[in-house]
């Protein structure tokens, strides 16, 4: 890893757990050359730790899934996590979530396992920084792209992780969240689906199931897809010609069973779709631990659009 | 839009808040990518700043769209504008033939003593069979750069392996139904490996980064384990699968 100019390294990894992964807004423009979008798993928390940190849109976070992470700061540091309650602590003391807090140089930031939600976001200061490859420096390991040594590889105990220096002006705008944009990831959700054009295939019971049913969400669940179990769904088509998928897309293939793709799902693929989940409920279902329930809802475009609007409007002014 | 397509097509599709499905034909067929391919330049003017990525494939192309700029309504709108006066490309993709020097043998084709057998053709009539047509790409995807790409000789055509390997090395050149595809990168893969190109598929340094195009032709070149290796291709065998 090379040091780039305006770059500083700031944190040591002491133990880098299962999955932590650099993430920016994602990778766009190069979906026709079949390269995934990669990106926060959960939009909405990434959004969040990037703003508290008084960090612009787009922004590189960590996305650390499950927990087991700790990690040295070398400086002191502003950051924010805002996600998933993965337990949390600085030298052993419980840390507020969705706020921003100062991490001192020496300090030990570990992350447990999880107490509610699934994947948190930690931001600091600056943004972290890597070398974009095709434009981003989303890490997705299958495409072996983006990430801190640009081959997708997920941080590994030893890494010292680079950021941009921050501005000398304070950062401007809330150090906290409101209550109410503070996810309860124990509850279960209700999921937005905007319905697509084979939703009419399938069986008058099957539409009933599909939306009137509590969904597990099967162990079979990652960056790619989630899997959901419940009853089988029965479509007239079997199969279409491979097309484009956009994210949140729910797709059942013949076994019934539905799959939400999200952040690295594959750029074409041949189930039928319901439909796909709204961007701000894909994110929402990132955040399932297998076993949780979920219910889907039928939209239309209209008020799940305004709502995206709103929520976009308070990151990506400026 | 002209009469030669059916008669309730195109049709655009929900695919979400922020993308559209145009579903332009029913079938597969090599004569879809002029218009495809038409509608995708058509899009990338009419879109300008709000368009985020294309997705065309063998029978549709999927728009997504920035939705902070456009409403679905008003994305549909300008996609419904564009289709009204399409007119086919006459030179799709790039427009050049893509030459794929390919090794055929046994040692990095472990799959083409099988294919000859299945075929009931020799293993020399499978690779001029292969190398003697010239295909057209019609989809990326799977993996970055990976091009599927037909229609092979009906001659050709065999399944899928039953069970998928694991690591299939980078420029295997496989077969499965009647699409033929050379692997960009190590990926897992169940299709029919007849043999392996030195072309370098896919490339993060390069300038679009992949050597094939929805739309391109392509003709692969038998050429001998010398000259392979002489264009950088990498000779290491590899057991068939099970």
């Amino acid at each position: 890893m090379t040091q780039q100019p305006g770059t500083q390294t700031a944190i040591r990894v002491q133990r880098a757990g299962p999955l932590a992964l650099l993430q920016d807004r994602g990778r766009f423009g190069v979906r026709h050359l079949g390269v995934t979008q990669g990106g926060p798993a959960d939009s909405y928390s990434w959004a969040w730790a990037n703003y508290l940190a008084g960090n612009s849109w787009g922004s590189a976070c960590l996305e650390i899934t499950f927990g087991g992470l700790q990690l040295i700061a070398e400086r002191d540091l502003e950051i924010a996590i805002a996600g998933a309650d993965l337990g949390a602590t600085l030298d052993g003391q419980p840390v507020p979530l969705w706020q921003r807090i100062t991490w001192k140089e020496g300090q030990k930031l570990a992350f447990a396992t999880p107490e509610s939600g699934l994947r948190t976001y930690l931001s600091v200061r600056g943004g972290f920084a890597a070398e974009p490859v095709m434009g981003s420096v989303a890490c997705v390991g299958r495409e072996q792209l983006g990430g801190f040594d640009g081959w997708g590889s997920k941080l590994a105990d030893g890494d010292q992780l680079a950021i941009h220096s921050p501005e000398r002006k304070p950062a401007e705008g809330m150090t906290e969240a409101p209550d109410q944009a503070r996810q309860d990831f124990r509850k279960a959700p209700v999921l937005e689906l905007l319905p697509g054009a084979q939703i009419g295939e399938f069986t008058g019971r099957s539409l009933y199931d599909a939306f009137n049913t509590w969904w597990r969400v099967d162990d079979r669940a990652d960056r790619m897809g989630v899997r959901l179990l419940g009853p089988k769904l029965q479509c007239r088509i079997g199969s279409l010609v491979s097309e484009g998928i956009n994210l949140g897309g729910v797709q059942v293939p013949p076994d019934g069973q539905p799959i939400a793709l999200l952040n690295d799902r594959q750029t074409i693929g041949g189930y039928p779709r319901l439909g796909a989940l709204s961007p701000l409920s894909a994110s929402r279902l990132a955040q399932c631990l297998p076993g949780q329930e979920v219910r889907l809802v039928a939209r239309g475009s209209g008020p799940v659009l305004r709502e995206y609007r709103n929520f976009l409007a308070l990151f990506r002014a400026g | 839009m002209s009469g030669s397509l059916a008669d309730a097509l195109p049709r655009l599709e929900s695919a979400g808040l922020d993308g559209w499905m145009v579903r332009l034909f029913e079938e597969i067929d090599e004569a879809n990518l002029a218009w495809i391919t038409a509608l995708a330049r058509h899009c990338e003017s009419a879109f300008g700043e709000a368009l985020v990525d294309l997705v065309p494939s063998y029978t549709t192309l999927m728009v997504i769209f920035d939705p902070v700029r456009l409403s679905p309504s008003e994305a549909r709108e300008i996609i419904a504008r564009v289709l009204t006066d399409l007119e086919p490309e006459e030179a799709i993709g790039t427009g050049q033939v893509h030459e794929l020097p390919t090794f055929y043998d046994p040692s990095v084709g472990p799959d083409l003593e099988r294919v000859a057998e299945h075929t009931g053709m020799t293993v020399e009539e499978v690779i001029d069979c292969h190398s003697g047509k010239t295909y057209r790409v019609f989809a990326l995807g799977f993996a970055p750069g990976f091009a599927f790409m037909g229609l092979t000789d009906p001659r050709l055509e065999c399944p899928r392996l039953d069970t998928p390997r694991q690591k299939v090395p980078v420029g295997s050149v496989a077969i499965a139904a009647r699409q033929t595809a050379a692997y960009p990168t190590v990926t897992p893969g169940g299709w029919n490996l007849l043999g392996r190109t030195s072309a370098r598929l896919f490339d993060r340094e390069r300038e679009g980064f992949s050597l094939l195009r929805v739309g391109d032709e392509v003709r692969f070149v038998s050429v001998s384990r010398e000259e392979f290796e002489r264009q950088g291709g990498d000779p290491t065998p590899m057991e068939a699968a099970g």
